[in-house]
């Protein structure tokens, strides 16, 4: 899967997270969910049962709790999905 | 301290009207909200209708946002956030757009059981050994107090913000609690309601117990027939009614539109004593709560003009009545004017006094009793207490100034209620 698609359709996860006062242009490879995004930590367990959903992968424990920031999901969908 | 309590708004989701426009409609016309349910008919049921809200999925867009409504699995939080938003605009209330919250209002709002679809999906996949796909929000659409929480979010209310649960009794009693927060000077402003959730298992255990009509799944429409001689169970209902209830003297510092104001009322149990029991009245109980309802309001019985009972369209209308004149001492011809909604709507279960009280507040709006329906054929033992007269099977111009508003539940619990018409 290339880069590009694999981050658009991340973002498109995120995008329904998003508070008001931040919009989907906000969202950056670098971008803390919790603390640059302002999404509510509850929601955060919403976004890896999306991101299973999306790209058929599993995440256990560990992988959610190293899962911060954008690209550290990024990191974890490549190393799943390199290792189906 | 007892400072006066009036209402300033009112919103309803209900089987038979969903917004307060339609509502009136249909309660003037006594059009009914009971209809054939597809899915109790392929479960088995023998009673196979219920009265449901009609609620089109583009109106929830209006009351949830995207992300609120993924994997929103609750109907009883889709009517009591229609209701409770609804009866906050109606006040002419606005959102809490500050970050303060608003410390002087509060939300009080009741349910029998909340989320019961979210919480089959979630026992689904605890059972499949999957608890990790839960998501966030099965907690909050499955917890008791989610309906009281989720329109307290929605509005910013920093007063108390909790949820009462009372069987059918529970939005009568909640309109009592919330009277008794605002007259105490504990609140200016509190939104009290209830809501139920819809669907085969919230009512499933009522069609096991055999209380259900079962003859008329060809032909909902006439199934409930409150205080007539062919009652032949309570037909189940779902849905939600609110009502602002707020200190007179905030009310008038707004220029409020005023309703009705609360005189009091009273709860009570009959303590499954004496003919009291888990699910029949003791009627000294149920007596006691109008008397002493009617005590605490400070008026006299004889004042009362119009009733609406709780009457569930079971064999106990009779006893109801009886127990409304025995409390009244009145009858015959001094009967006052009593009505049931459940004839049109169903017996909506926790959401039942909230919506009926609704209702029974638009009587003094609209200058009206609204008609009882299904019950040309009156229990020859209802016609032995009270004139036929009193009870209207059309609607009727008429200018109620005290209605008593009462619900009974499971657990031998009463709640009765005084409005009165709004006058300096």
């Amino acid at each position: 899967m290339l880069e590009e698609i694999k981050y658009q359709k991340l973002k498109d996860i995120i995008k329904i997270y998003l508070p008001e006062d931040v919009t989907v242009a906000d969202v950056e490879q670098n971008s803390h969910f919790m603390n640059d995004l302002n999404i509510n930590s509850a929601n955060l367990v919403d976004i890896v049962l999306d991101v299973e959903d999306a790209f058929d992968i599993r995440l256990e424990n560990d992988d959610m709790d190293q899962m911060q920031t954008v690209n550290d999901a990024m990191a974890i969908i490549d190393t799943k999905l390199k290792s189906k | 301290m007892s400072r006066r309590v009036v209402i300033t708004g009112l919103g309803v989701c209900a089987p038979n009207g969903v917004g307060l426009t339609d509502f009136t409609q249909s309660l003037l016309e006594g059009k009914s909200g009971i209809r054939h349910q597809p899915i109790l008919e392929k479960l088995g049921f023998g009673c196979q209708i219920a009265g449901e809200p009609l609620v089109k999925d583009n109106l929830i867009d209006n009351y949830f946002t995207p992300l609120e409504r993924r994997g929103l699995n609750a109907t009883g939080i889709v009517y009591g956030v229609i209701a409770g938003v609804d009866a906050w605009k109606d006040a002419g209330l606005k959102k809490n757009e500050t970050k303060e919250p608003s410390w002087d209002r509060g939300i009080l709002f009741g349910t029998g059981i909340l989320g019961v679809d979210k919480f089959r999906e979630a026992i689904h996949l605890i059972d499949e050994g999957n608890v990790r796909r839960l998501g966030s929000t099965s907690v909050i659409q499955t917890m008791a107090s989610g309906i009281s929480a989720y329109i307290g979010g929605l509005l910013g209310c920093g007063n108390q913000v909790t949820t009462n649960s009372a069987a059918c009794t529970t939005g009568t009693e909640g309109i009592i609690m919330a009277y008794d927060r605002i007259s105490q000077g504990k609140a200016e402003i509190m939104l009290t309601g209830s809501c139920s959730d819809s669907g085969p298992y919230v009512w499933g255990g009522f069609d096991a117990m055999r209380i259900l009509p079962r003859a008329y799944n060809d032909n909902p429409s006439q199934a409930s027939r409150p205080m007539s001689a062919s009652a032949s169970g309570f037909v189940p209902g779902s849905g939600a009614g609110a009502l602002i209830l707020e200190s007179l003297e905030s009310a008038q510092k707004r220029g409020a539109h005023i309703y009705a104001e609360v005189l009091g009322g009273e709860i009570n149990s009959g303590g499954q004593l004496g003919e009291g029991s888990m699910t029949a009245p003791n009627s000294i109980a149920v007596q006691r709560c109008i008397r002493n309802a009617i005590f605490n309001s400070g008026i006299k019985a004889s004042e009362v003009d119009v009733i609406n009972g709780h009457l569930t369209a079971t064999a106990k209308d009779a006893l109801e009545i009886e127990n409304w004149s025995m409390a009244l001492n009145r009858s015959g011809k001094d009967f006052p004017f009593v009505n049931s909604f459940k004839g049109s709507i169903g017996h909506c279960l926790a959401a039942a006094g909230s919506i009926e009280s609704v209702a029974t507040i638009l009587q003094f709006q609209e200058n009206v009793v609204f008609k009882n329906v299904n019950c040309d054929d009156i229990h020859t033992q209802i016609q032995s207490l009270i004139s036929e007269d009193c009870i209207p099977r059309k609607t009727i111009s008429y200018t109620p100034r005290i209605i008593a508003k009462a619900s009974f539940g499971f657990g031998d619990v009463n709640a009765c209620v005084i409005f009165k018409a709004y006058s300096d």
